[in-house]
C-alpha cells in the first residue's frame, strides 16, 4: 500500500450502451513513467479523462495519495494534462500561458517570475516566450504544452497521446525530451499512446488496454518476451502463433503437437500435462533462416524445419523473412550485425531451413482468433525476376 | 508590374461595393449635413443660401438632455443585451450540432411578425390591465397604481428585447469557432467554472462582443418607434427627429439634430477606440522590451 500513489479501484465508465472501460483495477507508483498503451477506441483517453475530472466513474474510485479523488472536480485535483491538441490559450502569450496555473494559485510575483524563467529554460524556449500560441512550431507548442502542465508541480502528469500530432523525426526527438524531463522533474508521468515503440521506450510499467479492460500490467521487457495474452503477444511487435496439444513432456520442455503443421519442443514454464492445449508465441527475431541445416553446437533439442522462402523484405537494418513449412507461413526476421554482402544471401523460392530454440517460444494463456490478424499479414506473393 | 496589376485588380474587386457605400450612404450624410446650414423654406423643403440660424434654434438646453437620456439607454440596453447574450450564446454553442440551428432559429423567430405589432404587444403586456401587472400584483412586487408603461423603463425592458436577437447572434457565431477544449484546459490547471469563462472564454469571442455592441448600440440611438410607442414623456432624440421631419416638415432642423447626435455619439467613441489602440500599442511595446530584456540577460 505505501508505494501505491493513485490506485484505480474497479472503475467502470459506460456511455449508453458501450462500456468504455469496463472494472479496470491498478496501481501507479510514485514518481513512476506509466503508459497505458492501447488500440484507437480501447479507452485510454476515458479512463485519463476520469483521473482529470472531466468524466465521472459509473461505478469504482480512484484514489491519488490516499486520498479518495473520485468526485473532486477538475480544478481541485493536483492533477495536469497535456492535450493531444496542446490547448494553449490562443490569446496569451507562451508566458502568460506557462504563467496560468500559478497565478490561479495566487504565489507571489516574483516567485512566479522565477519559477517561468526556470521551465522556460528548461524547455529552452526563453527567447520565444512572448510569442503568441500561433506563432510556435508544433514542438515548440509541444513544449509549451508539457511546461504549463508541470509548472506547479502537479502530483501526476497526465499526457494523452502527444507525439501524435509530431512527424517522425521530431518525434525521435520529442521522446528523449520527455524521457529527460521526467528525469529532471521526478512526477508521476501517465502517458497515454497507441504507439507501442514510444510506450516501449518510456516507460518503466505498461499497462496494456484492449475494449475497457487492461489485458497486462507488466515492465516493457515483460509485456514483450512474456505476453499474458495472444492480444498482447500480436499488438506489441511481431509473433508468429502456434496453436497445440501437448504430447509429451520432459523435465523443464514439452513437446506440442501443433495443430496441420508439425511437432515442436518449447520451454514449459506453465508446468502444463499431457493433453493440455497451448499456444505458443515465437517473436520473428528468435527465428533463424539459413540455408545450411544448423550447427551441431546449437543443441540437440532445437527445433528445425526445412521450408521454402516465399518473400523477403530487406530493410537496411534488419532483413524480414517470409517462409512456408508445412504450407504454415512463418515470418522471420534478422538483424545485420555484419557486413551483409559477406553473407551467404538468400532468395525466392529457396529452399532453407528455419529453426528457433525451444526457450525463445512463449506460452500465451489467452487466445483469441482475431487477434492472430493483427498480426502483420505476409504479402501476397511476388515471382521472382527472370522466372 | 504584377504588384500595380493586383492593386487594380483589388480596386476594381472592391469597386462595386464602395460605389454602393459612396451613393446610399457617403452622400446621403453630407447631403443631410448640408441642410443643417440652409433656412427652412416655406414649402416643407429646403430654402438656398447657406445660414447659422438653425444651429441658433436648436442650441436649447432641452436637446442636450435627450441626447444624453437617448446615449445612456441605448448603452445600458447594449450592457444588458451582451451580458445575456454571452451565456445564451455558450450555451447554444455547446449544444448537438442538431440542436443548434434549431435553437439559432428559434432566435430569429420574432423577425417573422413585424416590429411595429411586437412593440404594440408590449404596450398591451404593460398596461395596467395587462397581464404582465396582474402577475406582479399576485406575486406583491407592485400594486393597482404601479405604471409600467410609459417611462424610461419601459424603453429600456422593450429595446432589450427588440436588440437582443442582434446581440445574440454574432456573439453565437464567434463562439461556434469557440474551441471548448481550452475551457478544459482551464479548469485542468486549476480554474474555477466562471473564471476559465472570464479569462478564456471571453477573450476568445472578443470580436463576436464588438460587432453585438455596434449592432445593438448604433440603431438603439437612432430608434424612435419603441419610446413613441412605450415612452410616454420619456423622449429620446429619435423622436424629436421624426417630429421635425415630418410633424413640422423642418427638415434643416432635423438635420441639425442628426448631426449633433452622431458627434455626441462619434466623438466619445473614436476616443475610446483611440484609447484602446494606445493599450495595444503600449502592450506590445512592453513586450519588445522584455523579449529585449530577457535576451540581453540570457546572453549575459
Ligand atoms: N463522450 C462520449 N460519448 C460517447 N462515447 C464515447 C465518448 N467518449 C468516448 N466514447 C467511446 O468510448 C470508447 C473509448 O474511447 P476513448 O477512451 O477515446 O478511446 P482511446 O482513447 O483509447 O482511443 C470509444 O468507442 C468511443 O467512441
Ligand atoms: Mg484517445
Amino acid at each position: 500500500m505505501a508505494n501505491e500513489f493513485l490506485v484505480f479501484d474497479h472503475v467502470t465508465k459506460r456511455f449508453g450502451a458501450l462500456t468504455a472501460v469496463n472494472d479496470v483495477s491498478f496501481s501507479v507508483n510514485k514518481g513512476e513513467f506509466f503508459s497505458l498503451l492501447g488500440p484507437s477506441g480501447c479507452g485510454k483517453t476515458t479512463l485519463l479523462r476520469m483521473l482529470g475530472g472531466f468524466e465521472r466513474p459509473d461505478s469504482g474510485r480512484i484514489y491519488l495519495n490516499g486520498k479518495d479523488i473520485t468526485d473532486d472536480p477538475p480544478n481541485m485535483r493536483r492533477v495536469h494534462t497535456v492535450f493531444q491538441n496542446y490547448a494553449l490559450f490562443p490569446t496569451m502569450t507562451v508566458w502568460d500561458n506557462i504563467a496560468f496555473s500559478l497565478r490561479i494559485a495566487k504565489k507571489p510575483k516574483e516567485e512566479i517570475e522565477e519559477d517561468v524563467d526556470q521551465i522556460l529554460e528548461m524547455i529552452r524556449m526563453t527567447d520565444h516566450a512572448w510569442k503568441y500560441p500561433s506563432q510556435l512550431s508544433g514542438g515548440q507548442k509541444q513544449r509549451v504544452a508539457i511546461a504549463r502542465a508541470l509548472v506547479d508541480r502537479p502530483q501526476v502528469l497526465l499526457l494523452d497521446e502527444p507525439l501524435a500530432a509530431l512527424d517522425l523525426k521530431l518525434r525521435q526527438h520529442m521522446l528523449l525530451e520527455l524521457d529527460a524531463i521526467h528525469d529532471q522533474v521526478g512526477i508521476t508521468f501517465m502517458y497515454v499512446t497507441h504507439d507501442q515503440g514510444e510506450a516501449m521506450s518510456l516507460s518503466d510499467r505498461i499497462a496494456v488496454m484492449n475494449g475497457g479492460k487492461v489485458e497486462q500490467l507488466d515492465k516493457p521487457t515483460q509485456i514483450y518476451e512474456a505476453p499474458r495474452s495472444s492480444f498482447v503477444a500480436a499488438f506489441i511487435g511481431d509473433t508468429n502463433f502456434f496453436d497445440g496439444e501437448i504430447v509429451s513432456t520432459e523435465g523443464d520442455y514439452c513437446t506440442i503437437n501443433v495443430y496441420g503443421f508439425a511437432q515442436i519442443s518449447a520451454y514449459n514454464d506453465k508446468k502444463l500435462s499431457v493433453g493440455q492445449k497451448v499456444h505458443l508465441s515465437v517473436r520473428p527475431e528468435k527465428i533463424r533462416v539459413t540455408l545450411a541445416p544448423p550447427p551441431p553446437e546449437k543443441g540437440a533439442g532445437i527445433n528445425v524445419f526445412q521450408c521454402t522462402v516465399s518473400d523477403i523484405i530487406y530493410q537496411g537494418v534488419y532483413t524480414k523473412y517470409w517462409v512456408k513449412s508445412s504450407d504454415r507461413s512463418i515470418s522471420a526476421l534478422r538483424p545485420h550485425s555484419r557486413f551483409l554482402l559477406d553473407q551467404e544471401s538468400i532468395t525466392w523460392n529457396d529452399k532453407a531451413y528455419c529453426w528457433w530454440h525451444p526457450d525463445d517460444g512463449y506460452m500465451v494463456e489467452n487466445f483469441s482468433e482475431e487477434d492472430a490478424s493483427l498480426i502483420h499479414p505476409s504479402p501476397p506473393a511476388q515471382k521472382p525476376k527472370g522466372e | 508590374m504584377t504588384d500595380s496589376k493586383k492593386k487594380w485588380q483589388e480596386f476594381f474587386g472592391t469597386l462595386p461595393s464602395l460605389l454602393w457605400l459612396t451613393v446610399f450612404f457617403v452622400i446621403p450624410t453630407f447631403i443631410v449635413l448640408k441642410f443643417a446650414f440652409h433656412a427652412k423654406s416655406p414649402d416643407g423643403g429646403v430654402a438656398p443660401g447657406l445660414t447659422l440660424e438653425t444651429w441658433r434654434t436648436i442650441s436649447n438646453p432641452n436637446y442636450p438632455e435627450i441626447i444624453w437620456r437617448t446615449v445612456w439607454i441605448s448603452a445600458v440596453t447594449t450592457l444588458i443585451c451582451v451580458l445575456l447574450s454571452l451565456p445564451c450564446a455558450y450555451c447554444i454553442a455547446r449544444m448537438q450540432k442538431k440542436w443548434r440551428a434549431f435553437v439559432a432559429g428559434l432566435i430569429m423567430l420574432p423577425f417573422w411578425t413585424s416590429f411595429i405589432v411586437r412593440v404594440f404587444a408590449w404596450r398591451t403586456l404593460l398596461n395596467p390591465e395587462g397581464f404582465l401587472q396582474q402577475v406582479l400584483i399576485w406575486l406583491g412586487f407592485a400594486d393597482q397604481n404601479t405604471m409600467l408603461n410609459y417611462n424610461a423603463g419601459a424603453v429600456l425592458l422593450v429595446s432589450v428585447y427588440s436588440f437582443l436577437p442582434f446581440a445574440i447572434m454574432p456573439i453565437y457565431t464567434a463562439a461556434e469557432k469557440f474551441d471548448f477544449s481550452l475551457l478544459e484546459a482551464a479548469r485542468d490547471l486549476g480554474a474555477r467554472s466562471f473564471f476559465a469563462f472570464r479569462k478564456i472564454f471571453l477573450p476568445g469571442v472578443k470580436r463576436g462582443v464588438i460587432s453585438a455592441i455596434l449592432m445593438v448600440f448604433i440603431p438603439a440611438i437612432g430608434s424612435y418607434v419603441i419610446p413613441d410607442l412605450v415612452g410616454g414623456t420619456d423622449e429620446l432624440i429619435g423622436n424629436k427627429i421624426y417630429q421635425r421631419t415630418f410633424g413640422d416638415r423642418n427638415w434643416p432642423h432635423a438635420s441639425a439634430l442628426a448631426t449633433l447626435t452622431a458627434f455626441s455619439v462619434l466623438i466619445p467613441l473614436g476616443c475610446v477606440a483611440w484609447w484602446m489602440k494606445r493599450q495595444d500599442e503600449k502592450e506590445a511595446r512592453r513586450l519588445a522590451e522584455a523579449t529585449a530584456r530577457r535576451l540581453s540577460g540570457g546572453t549575459a
